[in-house]
């Protein structure tokens, strides 16, 4: 399994793809974090950049990459090598180079340039979403046959987290506004990493103060170590679930 | 020669005995109020330096407390310290520490009953319930003091320099922090609060009721836990403040409430939750202030009428404004507003096409307080600029139609 990885990895660090998202993950950063002497508003223009690039460039990258690589993985399921171990191999070593992508690109000039708590938790948001939106490529390369139509529903994916479930979002609270709908909203939330994501960096801002104003609940939760530990456990489940039901559906799946 | 020795002996004692004695006041040596019972108006008390533990001193005479090197007086958490029941008392240079709290009387470092042109002037008033206490006094003049306490909840706590019924007040160059209000005026009228700090206090910095024709400038109100509040007055002058970083749920950095004809100028605003909110307010003119960083710039319930806001900076606030009606009464005009993207084609440095302060997001969080969930969600920045193409919700009397291209200086 581990010489699958290194051989992924590798094979994925000498890709220009990678090495253009590394660059421009840099190049933005620096140029934020450099514009403006007030760093927490740097953070929060890389946080709209991190939320709105990493998820889409993950998801899409990865689910070519994996229909790229159909044939490689069928050559090493024709040797004595569990399924899962290839399956879980390709997306580690996939995620690996990401991760580095991101880690460098934005990681390295945060810790540089800011010395601030929040710049970590934006570092580790990034990476827990590179992680579940490879996860769920991976889920998307499994269930579809299709090249295509697996990019097709890539794209929908990271659309709707983006944007389609925000609305959606919307237009329940809007309908049910006479409910107390505080507790529903805070479990709705956590079906979309992108807005898990966005709250637990709003979290270490002191704009976190503009949502506690709107209700207690949110106060409650959201304002205190609590609601970081529950948005990151939502997080971890948005990374685990979509692997393993993956590899359960390829264990079945006739190649 | 000896007529002439006579009459200067006779013009002396005479002098000495209108003259103002100075009467030395040793810790130890005879009690303070002893002291005050055995001098005649006009004296001055000379305190010198140690520590006093009397309480409930009685100044019933036109004295002077005058203290040497911050002698100080000590309440023992248990017992009120100064009473001030006659005219003209100054009491200057003493540490005034330790009163204790009750729910019966309000136990104050100084307490001014029914007194005119009293001086309070470079105290120390450390952990005190109420530092400075007026009742129905009139023409007093605090100043240079510094008020610190260490209350913690708005119970048990009491005010900084604490104003009730009183008149051309002058609060001047005092440094407030800890207690509940920084400075509370209750019925206080032709007063002037100059250049005071108050920061940190568990309540408000300022709390103004049923004060009228008062005038506050170049104050710093920092950190309170609420702000400042203006309510049901008016002719009150606010010039030159300082708001900083009033920051949490219920904090404002002025909350205006039942105010007319009142000014609101050169002021700054940064970092406060709300910088601004009004709730039926009328003709106040607002210009000439600065707003960074606010959460909220303004919130302008549908009840105030009449109201100008003019030349002011809008800079880097999350909202710039924000109210829960449509109907708009009051006129914005010439103010510089960072998010304002039109253009000025005839170069008359007013923008061509009006600014809508008023974000569309800013009217859903408005009707739906939960929406704020979708805080600086991609989403929600979609809708502000749909919103800016096809203006639909946005209250549309409720605009800048001169929006500044370029900012004010205020400095």
């Amino acid at each position: 399994m581990r010489t699958i990885i290194k051989y992924v990895s590798l094979d994925l660090l000498r890709n220009k793809t990678i090495l253009i998202y590394t660059a421009l993950l840099a190049a933005i950063s620096i140029g934020v974090l450099n514009m403006d002497d007030n760093t927490s508003k740097g953070l929060l223009s890389l946080m709209n950049i991190t939320l709105l690039f990493v998820p889409l460039i993950s998801i899409l990258f990865a689910t070519i990459y994996f229909f790229n690589s159909i044939e490689f993985i069928e050559l090493l399921l024709a040797q004595p090598i569990k399924r899962n171990k290839v399956l879980l191999a390709e997306y580690a070593g996939l995620v690996l180079s990401l991760c580095a992508a991101y880690a460098v690109g934005v990681g390295l000039p945060l810790v540089i340039l800011t010395k601030q708590m929040a710049a970590l938790v934006l570092v580790v948001n990034g990476l827990l979403l590179t992680l579940s939106f490879c996860g769920l490529a991976l889920l998307i390369f499994v269930l579809c046959k299709d090249k295509t139509r697996g990019i097709g529903i890539a794209i929908i994916t990271a659309l709707f987290f983006s944007l389609l479930f925000d609305g959606l979002l919307l237009t329940f609270i809007y309908s049910f506004s006479d409910y107390p709908i505080d507790k529903p909203i805070v479990g709705l939330v956590a079906l979309n990493p992108i807005d898990l994501s966005r709250i637990l960096m709003l979290l270490q801002l002191d704009v976190s103060v503009l949502m506690g104003y709107s209700g207690a609940l949110f106060k409650k939760l959201l304002g205190s170590t609590t609601g970081s530990i529950y948005a990151v456990v939502c997080m971890l489940f948005w990374v685990a679930v979509p692997l393993i039901v993956s590899t359960v559906k390829f264990n079945k799946k006739d190649l | 020669m000896f007529l002439r020795t006579l009459i200067t002996t006779i013009f002396f004692s005479f002098a000495s005995c209108c003259y103002a004695a100075t009467i030395d006041v040793y810790p130890g040596k005879g009690s303070i109020q002893s002291n005050i019972n055995k001098a005649i108006g006009g004296d001055v008390l000379l305190i010198h330096r140690g520590t006093y533990k009397e309480h409930d001193i009685l100044i019933n005479k036109k004295l002077t407390l005058k203290g040497e090197n911050f002698p100080v007086i000590d309440g023992e958490l248990k017992y009120q310290l100064f009473i001030v029941t006659s005219d003209s008392v100054t009491i200057e240079g003493l540490q005034i520490q330790n009163t204790g709290r009750s729910s019966m009387t309000d136990m104050a470092g100084v307490k001014l009953l029914d007194v005119s042109h009293v001086i309070i002037r470079d105290n120390l008033l450390l952990y005190d319930t109420y530092g400075v206490y007026l009742q129905n006094s009139h023409y007093c003049f605090i100043s240079n003091n510094v008020m610190l306490a260490n209350a913690k909840d708005e119970i048990n706590s009491g005010n900084g320099v604490h104003a009730w019924k009183s008149g051309n007040l002058t609060i001047k160059d005092n440094k407030i922090s800890g207690h509940r209000d920084g400075i509370y005026f209750e019925f206080v009228t032709y007063s002037k609060i100059i250049h005071n700090i108050s920061i940190r206090n568990v309540r408000y910095g300022l709390h103004f009721m049923f004060s009228s024709n008062d005038i506050y400038r170049q104050n710093q109100f920092v950190d309170n836990g609420a702000g400042v509040a203006v309510m049901y007055s008016n002719g009150v002058t606010m010039i030159g403040n300082t708001f900083r970083h009033n920051w949490g749920d219920a904090a404002y950095g002025i909350l205006l409430k039942e105010i007319s004809d009142s000014k609101i100028e050169h002021n700054l605003f940064v970092k406060n939750t709300v910088a601004i909110y009004m709730e039926g307010t009328n003709r106040i003119g607002v210009a000439y202030n600065e707003f960074d960083e606010n959460g909220w710039a303004m919130r302008i319930q549908a009840s105030c009428n009449a109201n100008v806001f003019e030349k002011n900076n809008f800079q880097a606030n999350s909202f710039d404004v924000a109210t829960n009606g449509t109907m708009m009464l009051n006129t914005f005009r010439e103010n510089y507003w960072d998010k304002y993207d039109g253009y000025d084609l005839d170069k008359n440095k007013t923008g061509d096409v009006p600014y809508y302060p008023v974000s569309i997001y800013a009217v859903i969080t408005e009707r739906v307080p939960v929406t704020m969930i979708l805080y600086r969600s991609f989403l929600t920045d979609i809708m502000d600029q749909v919103e800016k193409v096809l203006p639909s919700i946005i209250p549309d009397q409720l605009k800048d139609d001169y929006p500044m291209m370029k900012k004010w200086d205020l400095k």
